[in-house]
């Protein structure tokens, strides 16, 4: 398998604090990579480095061989990359439909019937079709985060980026997601940052775990469960490994 | 009837109304009303960028200014015919559209508004310093032999409406067209969520600055057939006021509404035109109706509207 | 007159300008830093403060000083009244909103402004200096091998325009120290670094906002005040002075109550010495592309610094 996306040296301090420190990462196509990690342990600082809302101090950002590092975000996504926010960001006053066809008509242009497959298909994988006239503010939490995936999907992109999708979701959605998530890793690459265990281990097939800023251990996640230094920095037990 | 179709009624039904009343109209209204069309062809301008970007500028009327002037200087002084004037005008305001989008639009929120009422009084006192040419505060008037376009006399109340409206319509339906465009709609987004816009792969930069330079050759094109149609340029056009004016118009009539620009000319014309015969203070008007907008009705009229009955307006 | 006194001259001139501009942006300042909001209706307080002391000496009659005197305390006090309950009645149901606060606060300066037209109507008016000895100032120069004194004519000022340098800074150490060393200063410091801990701290923000925005407009009408021995009373005469505070307070950094003091100083003795050397438009011309242009590239102000 290629890499399609790797990290090298990929560091970023805040006014001398290390928020992110060497870090090299290997992402191939194709597969379902689950990002984990104590709070404050890099997480976000990495990825908003991955899609560029953050420029690094060091290192670079290559994307499918090719180095990204200096392009602005739009330019990113635009290669491949999409990203669904933490804090739930979707377009409040405007409807579930143009949410989907603002993300669609990237890629499809004027070709409104393309647009409007690619927008029910989109809905209907995360089942809000019914609610497409509504507007996004109309809607639950949950329904709010899975209008953000249906965004995400409706990009088609060769990358996508999850940042933390389960958050705030009841027990019996996040059920729901975790079979979506199944279905979409047949098409594409996910990085998911998550911190709902259950998910990680059910769909990620590799998992990176960071602490400090740096990587302290990669692997399946059989191997990561077991590995005692996972255990002590979530456990916030300083060096037990040494 | 489907939601194109009736947008397209409530638009074209609008524009043949104006049509009819040239027809019917006594002198003084037909002027009053010819007036108002090309202001609201102003406000029209000014609703791309605030309305459907969300970018609010204090200083649109130094591109109002640049069309004006564009047309009138190169009438006065290098004796260009109407047609060619206008097209000075529109190239004029293009320019400075342009320019000042690539200087201002590096800031944001606050700042975006200083600094585009700042550029716009430097424009104004530019007006003000080169007196030689311009006139200054005075201003000068565009001789009546020289309003003449495609030959037809533009002092002629009834030719004077009907250009008024052709230019009201071209405006009207331009913008109608480029927010119902893919771009258009990328505008009402980054109006909406600037940070989920770039994340899905617009550049935002462009699309603001788009809109800066439409917005900004639509108000110098209202500019231009301002000065044609009604036979001078001065200085006030410049001013503050004429900054101000168009935010005021647009929040009545409906900010991000094709139809609330005309609605929101009309209504404060007619206002301070009814004040202005109590007071010299007319402008009190305008003072009072934007406290009581901010407050009570930040959506205007036409937003009301779209609220409570269509929500299907544009 | 030689070079040398033209000079002394025109840097007396633009003392003057920059005390009054010290003061009115320093309340333009106070406002944004704490409040977070651009009060576009500053130059109107200004303006009111003019008009105030025009009437409150007329009234006085017979006694300038004492009316001069009234008109200082009175004015200031009136405008900060006047803005408080702006401030309570319109920018308090906004929630404070960046943008829609400055919108609204073009109505009050359209409503300040037109009343004031209607009520005082559109004469300029002058009031009467309380004191107004010509001071005639020295110069030396060499001559036959000696420095030598004399009394180059047309170099003077008076005793009024020292007076006003004087109250400016004056009052500008008095807010100083307000600031910095009593409990209403350190309500305002506090509500300005962050407003939620502050409420949360059982700081009365609402009432610290109203009060902060009547001090700056207060400001605003005590230099309004003060001018208007020098310049006349006229209805239209904030625009100018809201300009000018707007490009003091960009270029000293917005916020920053020292930045603000010497950018005034800088403006307003450039403003003196280039409109004596050069057209009075250029230089306006060149001061606002200057704050577009500080705004464009560097937002912190010329004196800030850059907040990462």
């Amino acid at each position: 398998m290629s890499a399609l996306l790797e990290t090298r040296g990929l560091s970023r301090s805040f006014s001398g604090l290390r928020a992110v420190h060497e870090v090299d990462f290997t992402l191939p196509e194709g597969q379902v990579r689950a990002l984990i990690g104590p709070n404050g342990a890099g997480k976000t600082t990495f990825v908003s480095m991955l899609v560029g809302r953050l420029a690094p101090s060091s290192g670079t950002v290559l994307f499918d061989g090719r180095d990204v590092t200096g392009l602005p975000v739009h330019a990113r996504v635009r290669l491949g990359m999409a990203y669904t926010f933490q804090i739930t960001s979707v377009f409040l006053r405007l409807s579930l439909h143009e949410n989907v066809a603002l993300a669609a008509r990237r890629r499809l242009g004027g070709d409104g019937l393309a647009v409007e497959r690619a927008v029910r298909e989109a809905l209907s994988r995360v089942g809000l079709l019914e609610h497409a006239r509504r507007n996004a503010e109309e809607l639950s939490y949950g329904h709010q985060r899975l209008l953000e995936i249906a965004m995400g999907i409706a990009q088609k992109p060769r990358l996508l980026i999850l940042d933390e999708p389960t958050q705030g979701l009841a027990d019996g959605e996040i059920a729901d997601f975790k079979a979506l998530l199944g279905e979409l890793a047949r098409e594409t690459t996910i990085l998911l940052i998550e911190h709902n265990m259950s998910v990680v281990m059910e769909v990620a097939e590799k998992i990176t775990v960071l602490n400090f800023g740096e990587v302290l251990a990669e692997g399946s996640p059989e191997e990561v469960h077991a590995d005692p230094r996972v255990q002590a920095a979530y456990l916030g037990v300083p060096d037990v490994a040494g | 009837m489907s939601e194109t179709a009736r947008i397209l009624a409530l638009h074209a039904g609008l524009v043949a109304l104006l049509l009819v009343l040239n027809f019917v109209l006594p002198a003084y209204p037909q002027g009053n009303l010819a007036r108002i069309m090309v202001l609201a062809s102003y406000a029209i301008g000014y609703n791309v960028l605030f309305g459907y970007t969300g970018l609010l500028s204090l200083g649109h009327a130094m591109f109002f200014a640049a069309g004006m002037y564009g047309m009138g200087l190169s009438m006065r002084h290098l004796g260009f015919p109407a047609g060619p004037a206008l097209l000075a005008g529109l190239g004029a305001g293009a320019a400075l559209s342009l320019v000042v989008g690539l200087l201002a639009l590096r800031t944001a929120g606050v700042a975006f508004m200083i600094v585009t009422l700042m550029f716009a009084q430097a424009v104004y006192l530019a007006i003000l310093l080169f007196g030689k040419y311009t006139r200054g505060d005075e201003g000068f008037v565009i001789p009546q032999a020289d309003r003449v376009l495609a030959g037809i006399d533009l002092s002629d109340p009834f030719n004077r409406y009907f250009v008024a409206l052709a230019l009201f319509s071209f405006c009207l339906f331009s913008v109608l067209w480029l927010i119902r465009r893919p771009a258009g709609r990328v505008l009402v987004a980054i109006r909406e969520n600037e940070e989920r816009a770039r994340l899905l792969g617009y550049d935002v930069f462009a699309h603001k600055l788009g809109a800066v330079v439409a917005s900004g050759t639509i108000s110098a094109l209202a500019g231009a057939f301002y000065g044609l149609l009604f036979g001078y340029a001065g200085a006030s056009f410049a001013a503050v006021q004429y900054s101000i004016l168009p935010l005021l118009w647009v929040l009545l009539g409906g900010a991000g509404t094709i139809i609330g620009p005309f609605i929101g000319t009309l209504f404060m014309f007619y206002l301070i035109d009814l004040t202005s015969g109590l007071t010299s203070a007319y402008m009190l008007i305008a003072g009072v109706a934007l406290v009581l907008l901010t407050l009570f009705a930040p959506q205007g009229l036409a937003g009301e509207l779209r609220k409570r009955l269509w929500r299907w307006l544009p | 007159m030689d070079f040398g006194p033209y000079l002394l001259l025109a840097s007396l001139e633009g003392a003057v300008l920059a005390s009054v501009l010290a003061l009115m942006a320093s309340g333009l300042s106070l406002v944004f830093g704490v409040m977070r909001v651009v009060n576009v209706a500053h130059g109107e307080f200004y303006m009111l403060g003019a008009v105030l002391a025009w009437w409150v000496a007329s009234l006085a009659g017979g006694s300038v000083v004492l009316g001069f005197v009234l008109a200082l305390v009175l004015a200031p006090l009136i405008v900060g009244a006047i803005a408080a309950t702006a401030d309570i009645v319109v920018l308090r149901r906004l929630s404070y909103d960046p943008e829609r606060t400055i919108v609204a606060t073009i109505g009050l300066l359209y409503i300040i402004q037109q009343l004031t037209l209607m009520s005082y109507g559109p004469e300029a008016r002058p009031v009467v200096a309380p004191f107004n000895t010509r001071l005639a100032i020295p110069w030396f120069e060499f001559a036959d091998g000696g420095l030598r004194m004399y009394w180059p004519w047309g170099l003077s000022t008076t005793s009024y325009k020292l007076f006003v340098i004087f109250a400016a800074v004056a009052v500008l150490l008095g807010i100083r120290v307000m600031m910095t060393r009593s409990r209403a200063g350190l309500l305002m410091r506090a509500t300005q670094q962050d407003r939620e801990i502050a409420q949360a701290f059982g700081i009365p923000v609402e009432r610290v906002y109203a009060v902060v925005f009547g001090i700056g407009a207060g400001l605003a009408a005590l230099a309004g005040v003060l001018i208007v021995p020098i310049q006349q009373a006229h209805y239209l005469m904030g625009l100018d002075a809201l300009l000018l505070s707007f490009i003091v307070v960009i270029i000293g950094g917005l916020g920053s109550l020292a930045g603000t003091v010497i950018a005034a100083v800088l403006i307003g003795m450039s403003e003196g010495i280039i409109s004596v050397f050069f057209s009075p438009t250029l230089a306006k011309i060149i001061a606002t592309l200057l704050v577009a242009f500080v705004l464009v590239f560097r937002p912190q102000g010329l004196m800030g610094k850059r907040v990462r």
